[in-house]
């Protein structure tokens, strides 16, 4: 909303300044984003000058200049009638009347005009564009001036550009719709300054009568209409300088006197009014619902298709205006237009919002509507514009009104107790200092006891509940009165078991030189169809967006590896190749759903509706995923290069599961869109079975390709949560056996397609407890071996609780470790 | 006897012991000279043998004259010797240096968003005060995110230009607008009282473009007592401000509207750049606050008696306080990050520039 400051002070003696006024508002809750005051940053006379004549005078620079006289009034220099001006702009002529910047003049960025010989003249003082004065942004040439009414030379053209008013633009919010105008930011300016409001619209709707206009009320969603008559009105004349300067400040441009008039009075009444040529009416006005089928062509000459919750003016003929949206077309004043019937009613805010939003015709009025106006204004707003219309343009107002209908009644309080504003404000309220706020906001205050019975004005809907009417004391008092107090929480127990995994989870893998990144979240069928998923795949089981911000990607992620293999792409286009990218994130599993429950607001739910609300929902694991390509380790002059393979990828589940305690188990498994021959299925043991979490390895060539990513490039994704829920709760600690470690090493030679994995499990299981740990030290196949068969190397450590063990007892142990590789791996020992 | 060196004969092989001693540089030398002064064939050693050839009452004052001498010379020798390895390792150390201006790199540099470690260090400083860390899903029930907490049913941000609704959209079901809906999960499902924050991801068909996205974080708190106010708000948001931007930074308050919180304030904070200086001083612009002294930080209030009640809650016995703020706009100004799409984008440098406390 705008207000420029003089408007606001025509309503409420204002002690304050533009700036103070500003801060106030600021403070009471209505933000001033900006406030306009151009002729602020310009020192020095800036007057209406009339080119006298402009000869073009073709430089050899190749520029073109105009050498001007201009007549500036008094602002002539001494005993002459013009002042002579270089100007290099296309557009000046004679004739015009332009803005004249005098010698000794500062312009905003510090520009002083002094005169000056310039192109062999004297150039006494500049003509200007619409930039230089700091008014806009134009720089095509020079500010022309409105020449009817004509201004009169050497007068402050600052002024008559509108730049001498001080314009706020006030973030008004969604319940304050009584200040989406002049009248409810002046008493609001005043309460809060402390200076004084007097209401221009304080008449209150007369009781209903039908002696104008017949109008007939035949919507709930219309309880109020007035209608007024004024007649020989002169459609010939124009507006006043003033009425169109206000207009234009307000940020709207001036149409037709009339026209001008109802938008001038909607704007300081926040009352918006519409005008019919009341010759073309046909019968009575009837305010209704639209009915199946019915059409109207608005002002905007477009033909709509009405839907049945449209509210409408009509009469005999049909439909004549799209309620508090639009008018229709033919009953639109017009140059011949003399008989005016003014409408000025309340219609239901939600109505309004939904038809402008419905018809996508968004308007002052339908905004003002929707807000929430003033009922109690109609009457006054509509008399305002019937005077402005004999004032202005010879009009006769009809002595007959037509008020059908009355203002809505606003429910009141009973039994509010002063002394909770104080609690919940957190500040120092003296006794009686509700009372007095709220009266001065308009409030009908009844003082008992100790409490009060409230009544909210016409124009404060949105007092209702005993804490909006301590909001609106706050805001009176300000929320600098606040006085701050830190509560004390009772003793918490700290992050939760998860929480504390995730972080840790999230530390160690960055901490081991993944870098963590946050994509969007959203896919389309390509991206699966590039990870090679099959038609049944779970993770095509898609939710889809109704509204997606993308025809492409209108699916949440069911994988991060879409989100992560784009990073990597952006990366890559950037010449970033070595990359180590890990995400921890939502995935979203789509599921059969009915409708979710909207219960009502007025109970707690029941634990049914408790657990359909939590529980009806899709599935949304949380999960770790990342990738890996180019170099791990890039040669660095002092370490050999380490290319990134699908270790590095495991590597990261690893850290992970280390992280949390958990202890990953893997095999080998054909999941796209992974290399099938390297691909790793992670899982956990959990009460003797594998429990999948999740995979990772080197990507599917395809899916390399498809993707546009660098060769080799490796990836993995595992489930979060069921990770985290499948570490122990709590570690265990054994004693420590204070013996030394017998050490042996044995070769064992099995079919390269035995997993490694497969023959330490039988190292250990044939060991039995004296076996301390098993490490692998050396893998090789080929040349040295028989065909067909690699050789692992094992470093076994024995170690007793008890004793020191013998050579010979390490040995023996050590053969019934083989004898079980040989048993279920057939594993030989190598001599 | 006269066979037996004499006291000056005995000096001059210490003497020539000691020469010998101080002209090896090396320890290989060392050895080899001390094999000559002072070995079994050494004038030193052969005459300590021929000790016993004497006359019984001579032995005593030959063997003292020798044993000071063979004494002095291995005297002689241990300090050269502790000399010359002390040179040798010098000379080893020399040879041995690397430069260490080499790079070390044995991993490659990983690193949080930064989103995700200001979330960190936001939670600790509530957790540090008793407050508890609630979650919920991002896909969400609307009545959750909406009717619970009080917007009427034809709110604007409902609409389908505001909220992601997931199809179809007569199934009630959204991605989450903003971080409250676990403001009413947690009403429904702690004990009272209540002191939760809730960080996490939220969504809005919003413009993707310098300064908006459609997903981003935030960071809401949540207290429900016994007697609390704007007093208390006030108090919390002051020590968040504080621990995150130094002890010296004020909050400040300014009356707003939200469904869900009566009476509902916008929180900035003082710029902890300019401190407010670069108002109205064209001479000293502050990039971080625009100039304008102040950063606005989030939306906060008094929890609307009507989301209580929705909850179940008693109004007369209970009241709250709320508040919520973007994380990833904090990193903007906090961190002076340009562009929000750089959070989004994935390039690991984004990441990269902000490690351990520095973050």
């Amino acid at each position: 909303m705008r207000a420029p400051y003089s408007w606001l002070a025509e309503h409420a003696r204002l002690s304050a300044t533009p700036a103070g006024l500003a801060d106030a508002f600021t403070d009471a809750g209505l933000q001033v984003e900006k406030m306009d005051d151009p002729a602020a940053q310009i020192t020095g006379l800036v007057v209406v000058g009339k080119v006298l004549s402009a000869e073009f005078e073709p430089q050899k620079n190749g520029k073109t200049i105009s050498w001007c006289r201009v007549d500036t009034g008094e602002h002539n220099p001494p005993g002459e009638t013009s002042r002579g001006v270089v100007c290099g702009a296309p557009n000046v002529v004679a004739g015009a009347f332009v803005p004249v910047v005098l010698p000794g003049a500062v312009l905003p960025g510090g520009f002083v005009i002094a005169s000056r010989k310039t192109y062999g003249h004297l150039s006494d003082g500049m003509i200007c564009a619409e930039d230089e004065l700091g008014l806009g942004e134009d720089h095509n040439g020079i500010i022309i001036l409105p020449d009817d009414p004509a201004p009169t030379p050497g007068e402050d053209a600052l002024a008559l550009l509108g730049a001498r008013e001080v314009v706020y633009e006030i973030d008004v919010t969604p319940v304050e719709g009584y200040c989406l105008s002049i009248r409810g930011l002046a008493r609001e300016a005043a309460q809060i300054t402390g200076g004084e409001f007097v209401d221009p619209y304080a008449a209150p709707v007369p009781p209903a009568v039908a002696a104008g206009y017949p109008v007939e009320l035949e919507s709930a969603d219309c309880p109020l209409f007035v209608a007024l008559t004024v007649t020989g009105v002169d459609p010939a004349r124009p507006t006043p300088r003033w009425l169109a300067d206000r207009l234009r400040a307000m940020g709207m441009r001036s149409v037709s006197l009339a026209v001008d008039i109802t938008n001038y009075v909607m704007l300081e009444s926040g009352q918006p009014l519409h005008a019919y040529d009341q010759t073309t009416l046909r019968g009575p006005i009837r305010v209704r619902k639209a009915h199946a089928g019915e059409r109207i062509v608005t002002l905007d000459h477009v033909d709509r298709a009405l839907s049945e919750e449209d509210l409408l003016i009509t009469d005999d003929s049909g439909p004549i205006g799209l309620a508090g949206v639009m008018g229709g077309l033919t009953t639109e004043l017009t140059t011949a237009t003399t008989e005016i019937l003014l409408e000025a009613a309340w219609f239901t805010p939600t109505v309004i919002g939904r038809t402008y939003r419905r018809h996508h015709l968004p308007s002052e009025a339908s905004r003002r509507f929707e807000r929430g106006v003033d009922s109690g204004v109609a009457y006054a707003a509509a008399r305002r514009a019937a005077e402005l219309l004999r004032d202005l343009a010879g009009g006769v107002i009809a002595e007959a009104v037509t008020v059908a209908g009355a203002p809505r009644e606003l429910p009141g309080l009973t039994g509010f107790d002063p002394g909770l504003a104080g609690r919940i404000l957190g500040a120092a309220v003296a006794d009686g200092q509700v009372a007095a706020i709220l009266r001065a906001s308009g409030v009908t205050v009844v003082e008992t006891a100790d409490t009060l019975t409230l009544t909210p004005p016409t124009w404060r809907g949105d007092l209702r509940d005993p804490y909006d009417y301590i909001e609106e004391v706050g805001r009176k008092l300000g929320f600098r009165s606040i006085r701050p107090r830190l509560p004390v929480a009772p003793a918490g127990r700290g992050y939760s078991r998860a929480q504390i995994a995730r972080r840790a989870v999230l530390d160690a893998v960055t901490g081991a030189g993944f870098t963590e990144v946050i994509p969007l979240p959203f896919v389309g069928t390509d991206d699966l169809d590039r990870l090679d998923l099959a038609a049944d795949d779970p993770r095509r089981s898609l939710v889809r967006l109704a509204n997606p911000l993308s025809e492409a990607q209108p699916y949440l992620r069911t994988t991060l590896l879409p989100g992560l293999f784009a990073s990597v792409n952006r990366n890559t286009s950037r010449s970033l190749e070595d990359l180590a990218l890990v995400e921890c994130g939502s995935v979203f599993r789509g599921r059969d759903l009915g409708p979710a429950i909207m219960p009502d607001v007025s109970r707690r739910p029941s634990e049914e509706e408790i657990a359909h609300l939590f529980g009806e929902l899709p599935g949304q694991p949380r999960h770790l995923a990342g990738v890996v390509t180019g170099d791990w380790l890039a040669k660095n002059g002092s370490a050999a290069q380490e290319p990134a393979t699908w270790r590095h990828a495991v590597f990261l589940a690893e850290v992970a599961a280390g992280a949390v305690g958990a202890t990953l188990v893997r095999r080998r498994a054909a999941v796209a869109p992974w290399h099938p021959g390297r691909c790793a299925e992670l899982g956990v043991v959990v009460e003797g079975e594998f429990r999948t979490l999740g995979w990772a390895g080197e990507l599917h060539p395809r899916v390399v390709d498809a993707w546009g990513l660098p060769a080799r490039t490796c990836a993995v994704e595992c489930d979060l949560d069921a990770l985290i829920a499948a570490a122990p709760a709590v570690g265990q600690i054994t004693a420590l056996s204070k013996y030394p470690a017998t050490k042996q090493d044995v070769a064992l030679v099995v079919d390269v397609a035995v997993p490694a994995a497969a023959v330490e499990a039988a190292l250990t299981a044939g060991a039995g407890e004296l076996l301390e740990s098993v490490a692998l030290f050396d893998v090789s196949t080929g040349a040295q071996g028989p065909e067909g068969q690699k050789s692992l190397a094992y470093g076994l450590v024995f170690r007793s609780a008890g004793r020191t063990l013998k050579e010979s007892e390490a040995s023996a142990v050590r053969d019934r470790a083989v004898a079980e590789a040989a048993r279920a791996t057939g594993a030989v020992l190598r001599s | 006897m006269s066979d037996l060196p004499d006291e000056a004969t005995l000096a001059a092989m210490v003497e020539a012991a000691g020469r010998a001693f101080a002209q090896a540089t090396t320890l290989d030398d060392l050895r080899a000279a001390k094999q000559a002064h002072a070995g079994e064939h050494s004038p030193v050693a052969l005459a300590n043998r021929r000790i016993g050839d004497l006359p019984r009452e001579e032995r005593k004052t030959a063997g003292q004259a020798i044993g000071a001498a063979r004494a002095a010379i291995n005297q002689a020798y241990a300090e050269r010797e502790a000399a010359v390895a002390v040179a040798d390792l010098d000379a080893r150390l020399v040879a041995e240096a690397v430069d260490v201006t080499l790079p070390v790199t044995l991993r490659p540099t990983g690193a949080l968003h930064p989103v995700t470690a200001l979330t960190y260090r936001m939670c600790d400083v509530f957790v540090a005060m008793g407050w508890e860390i609630a979650e919920g899903p991002e896909a969400e029930a609307e009545w959750l995110n909406f009717d619970a907490l009080n917007f009427t049913p034809d709110h604007p941000a409902r609409f389908l230009s505001d909220t992601l609704f997931l199809d179809p959209a007569a199934g009630h079901r959204i991605l989450r607008t903003h971080t409250s809906p676990v403001q009413m999960r947690s009403l429904l499902t702690r004990e009272l009282p209540v002191y939760v924050v809730a960080p996490g991801k939220v969504y809005r068909a919003d413009e993707y473009d310098a300064t908006h996205l459609p997903v981003f974080h935030q960071l809401e708190g949540l207290a429900v007592d016994k007697g609390l106010g704007m007093a208390d708000l006030k108090g919390t948001l002051d020590h968040l401000a504080r621990a995150m931007f130094g002890a010296e930074t004020e909050t400040r308050l300014r009356p707003h509207y939200f469904p869900f919180t009566e009476p509902s304030a916008e929180m900035d904070i003082r710029c902890f750049v300019c401190h407010g200086e670069s108002v109205g001083n064209p001479a000293r612009p502050c990039r971080t606050c625009k100039s304008e002294g102040w950063i606005e930080w989030g939306g906060c209030g008094v929890v609307n008696p009507r989301v209580l009640t929705a909850a179940g809650i008693d109004t007369d016995v209970y009241s709250g306080f709320a508040f919520g703020l973007g994380v990833d706009r904090t990193v903007m100004f906090r961190n002076n990050a340009a562009d929000l799409r750089d959070f989004v984008e994935g390039d690991a440098r984004f990441s990269r520039q902000l490690v351990g406390v520095a973050r």
